[in-house]
């Protein structure tokens, strides 16, 4: 019985993953007609990412969304508008500031505004830029958070302030140095992680269906895709101030 | 050895990734709910399971994929591939790129399909909407849509047009998608650009981008090596919303069929 629950999660796992490998040896064998290096390695590591995706799906059952949801049912009974709101913010932030591909992507800018002589290209200086952008961006998750849970209380239209977010996005194209826009736009890509996208997603679904007049479907999700807008908004803003 | 050395290191990365929630979720029900949370232990194994499948997959992927995918992201980039010569190109011809924009297309839909955020956002989204939004539907179309945005992406890398052209021409057709889509998944579809960009991803994207910027002549790879990720969280939006538009149109139809009858 245990086993056979086992066995279908794992078959899933491998479903997920049969695409990686098609589109990996079709291009390896066919295009490129190189032989497949260290079969060994492949097949150990392709176990492993089985393995490791049938665990993490299972935690996701157990542990993350039941956690999302409790805690936006207890945040919600509570009544506490100010505790929510921290709450929101607290878990965009805490979540973003340490991601390993945001430090990635704020050195890199950092590089790439030194060499085009926008801010000084000392070390220090360097590190002062990775630094500010990384908690801008960190900032601006938490309050994206924060306007995604604010929308789900009031009951705003999501396409309206998604809508209004497009238009400061591209007025701040217009304005913003060239040499920044790239890394601005990827920015939105790169905030959510693999842990915090489940624990978002049940927190607003979990509020959706607490609050009298919410559909979970309509008004629970979003709150994703602020955090994925205005980090945008917020780099090219910071781009913005620190560029002379 | 050495692999236990990498999956440690892997794995300390994620418990470093989940402490922040860990501590927030605990000082808010400490310090400001002030209640059992119901079913902890559950939470606590299932949390486990989280922090190890995921290591364990990160762990896998840096070990088998993402060197083969890199490696061939380099391949299929190199001038000598492209041109078949070893002469300097002064300029790039977009059409001598097919393979790219294929491996662009075929690398980003398989990167899509596992990419766990995707299936965490899935599975709530089937269930939220009893079932009507089928999880193996919103993942396909999401898929699409990326394929369909990477491979833009690696056209605008070799013909080097400006990126915002192209951002805000998917603004535009995102907005009007909006006036016409069923409401009930806009705030679905708006996610699902979010989403669709992370471990698995964004690795082998990047590197496929930099490495095309890098080696396509007149190309900065400072300037155009960004954009990629973009691309792939805008089209899944379009895809989406086109999607379920379309299913909308189709009951529509068959709706009417049956009230001529």
């Amino acid at each position: 019985m245990i086993l056979s629950i086992i066995l279908e999660k794992l078959r899933n796992a491998l479903t997920d993953l049969l695409p990686i490998i098609l589109v990996i040896a079709f291009f390896q064998i066919f295009v490129l007609k190189q032989p497949l290096p260290q079969m060994g390695e492949v097949l150990f590591g392709a176990l492993l990412v089985v393995a490791g995706l049938t665990l993490f799906v299972q935690g996701l059952e157990m542990g993350l969304f039941p956690i999302g949801e409790a805690m936006a049912h207890a945040l919600a009974r509570k009544g506490s508008l100010f505790w929510l709101l921290c709450f929101a913010f607290a878990l965009g932030f805490s979540t973003t500031v340490a991601e390993p591909a945001l430090i990635a992507v704020a050195a890199e800018a950092a590089e790439i505004a030194g060499k085009g002589g926008l801010i000084d290209p000392s070390v220090d200086s360097l590190k002062q830029y990775a630094f500010g952008l990384r908690m801008s961006v960190a900032f601006s998750v938490g309050l994206a958070i924060l306007i995604g849970v604010m929308r789900i209380i009031r009951g705003w239209p999501i396409h309206y302030l998604i809508i209004g977010g497009y238009v400061v996005v591209m007025l701040m194209t217009v304005i913003a140095p060239q040499e920044i826009i790239g890394i601005a736009y990827d920015a939105g890509g790169v905030t959510t992680s693999t842990i915090t996208v489940p624990l978002v997603a049940a927190l607003g679904v979990g509020l959706a269906s607490t609050i009298r007049g919410r559909s979970p479907l309509v008004d629970g999700f979003g709150l994703i895709a602020f955090a994925s807008l205005l980090p945008m908004i917020f780099v090219m803003g910071y781009g913005l101030l620190i560029f002379k | 050895m050495e692999f236990l050395y990498d999956f440690s290191k892997i794995f300390l990365a994620t418990c470093r990734d989940v402490l922040p929630i860990i501590i927030l979720i605990t000082s808010f029900q400490l310090l400001v709910l002030r209640q059992p949370i119901p079913h902890l232990r559950r939470l606590i194994i299932g949390g486990i399971y989280v922090v190890i499948g995921l290591a364990l997959f990160l762990a896998g992927l840096e070990k088998a994929l993402f060197p083969l995918g890199k490696i061939m992201a380099t391949q299929l980039s190199d001038p000598f591939f492209i041109y078949g010569t070893d002469e300097v190109v002064a300029q790039a011809d977009w059409k001598a790129y097919g393979w790219v924009y294929l491996f662009a297309a075929m690398i980003g839909f398989a990167t899509t399909i596992a990419e766990p955020s995707l299936i965490a956002v899935a599975f709530k989204a089937n269930e939220v909407s009893a079932g009507t939004i089928k999880q193996w539907g919103l993942r396909l179309t999401v898929a699409v849509g990326v394929a369909f945005g990477i491979s833009l992406g690696t056209f605008r890398i070799v013909t080097g047009t400006p990126l915002y052209l192209y951002i805000l021409v998917g603004y535009m057709i995102v907005i009007v998608q909006t006036i016409f889509a069923p409401k009930s998944i806009i705030a679905l579809a708006y996610d699902s650009g979010g989403v669709t960009t992370s471990t698995v991803t964004v690795p082998l994207v990047a590197a496929l981008g930099l490495g095309l910027a890098s080696t396509v002549p007149g190309r900065n790879p400072a300037l155009d090596g960004f954009g990629l990720i973009a691309f792939a969280s805008l089209c899944p939006i379009i895809t989406v919303m086109g999607y379920a538009q379309y299913m909308h149109w189709q009951t529509k139809r068959s709706l009417n069929k049956h009230g001529e009858k």
